[in-house]
């Protein structure tokens, strides 16, 4: 992929708020660049794009190049949540329950049609959450079904875009998301 | 036992069993009031000796139910699938074979839970998947639900 068709979303940067002395964008540089190169996902799968997910994390596609390291199967130690297939109305309170667990700043990943909109399930189905997104606040939607590893590796690393936009003037916090 | 003896057999245990055609497994339709006994037969005879039950479903067949049970022996290899129909579609309730083979109990309470089978003398009969306030069986096909499904 050039560049060039990576920052064709040019929106995400005008995000970014403008100003702040030479001190602070500079620790705001020194730190975004820290935490965007080390997102640290929960081990959190429901279906079958957590084959595709640990397809992406095993060595042919190995997204710790880019900084999205190790898997955590604790949620009080990750940083991004990939909702990774379908999430049932049995499941959604426990989604949420891991997202509340989670530290600030948190970030979710909606990969697969399912997590984006239901997917297939969308029609004549009575159990299935349509979009994860009535559940949790989404930063970056990956679709397919399941998506690719090079196209969750793209989800990444718009990720670390927009981790890449904060500073420290005013931290990321979720109840400012809603 | 081949598929020849086998129906054979299983005619001879129950002399108002239906054969029905089928190209993979020896099928039949069994009276429900002799499903009971003919499984403890199925299981402890030794030349018949079905020691696993792989499969227990549960279909709608809008006038009725069908219970189908895919068994097979381990030790003999050979495998045998016996349906059940329920009189009606209100009070459909079929023997438990659980007492013989251990893994019904959940492929039943499944049943249960998406058709709305009751099995009878079934140690723990509640929902499986859906949560325990849930409304009606969503397989049936007669389920209708305005809020959650989008119809297509």
């Amino acid at each position: 992929m050039k560049e060039a068709d990576f920052r064709d979303n040019e929106t995400l940067e005008l995000f970014k708020k403008s100003g702040g002395n030479i001190i602070i964008s500079t620790l705001d540089a020194i730190m975004d660049w820290g935490r965007s190169n080390s997102l640290w996902p929960l081990t959190f799968a429901t279906s079958c794009c957590a084959i595709e997910m640990m397809a992406t994390g095993a060595p042919r596609h190995d997204f710790a190049r880019f900084g999205i390291e190790v898997y955590r199967a604790s949620p009080r130690q990750a940083d991004v949540i990939v909702v990774a297939g379908t999430i049932t109305n049995k499941m959604a309170p426990v989604l949420k329950r891991l997202y509340d667990q989670m530290a600030d700043p948190k970030y979710v990943i909606a990969m697969g049609a399912c997590a984006v909109s239901g997917g297939p399930f969308y029609y004549n189905s009575y159990h299935v959450i349509r979009g994860v997104d009535h559940v949790v606040p989404v930063d970056v939607y990956v679709p397919g079904c399941p998506p690719r590893p090079e196209s969750l590796l793209y989800g990444v690393m718009q990720l670390q875009r927009k981790v890449k936009l904060e500073t420290i003037t005013s931290p990321r916090k979720t109840e400012n998301l809603k | 036992m081949d598929k020849a003896a086998l129906k054979e057999r299983i005619l001879g245990l129950v002399t108002d069993a239906e054969f029905q055609e089928n190209k993979q497994f020896p099928m039949f339709v069994i009276p429900p009031d002799k499903m009971h006994a003919l499984a403890v037969r199925l299981k402890e005879d030794p030349d018949l000796s079905f020691d696993y039950l792989f499969c227990l479903s549960g279909v709608d067949m809008l006038k009725y139910f069908e219970v189908v049970y895919h068994m097979e022996s381990t030790t003999l290899q050979h495998q045998l699938v016996l349906k059940v129909r329920t009189a009606d579609r209100e009070n459909a309730a079929v023997d438990t074979v659980c007492d013989i083979w251990r893994t019904a109990e959940l492929h039943e309470r499944e049943v249960y839970d998406l058709l709305g089978v009751k099995f009878n003398n079934h140690p723990d009969l509640r929902r499986f998947f859906l949560e325990e306030n849930w409304k009606g069986h969503p397989l049936r096909k007669d389920y209708v639900d305005e809020v959650n499904i989008v119809e297509l």
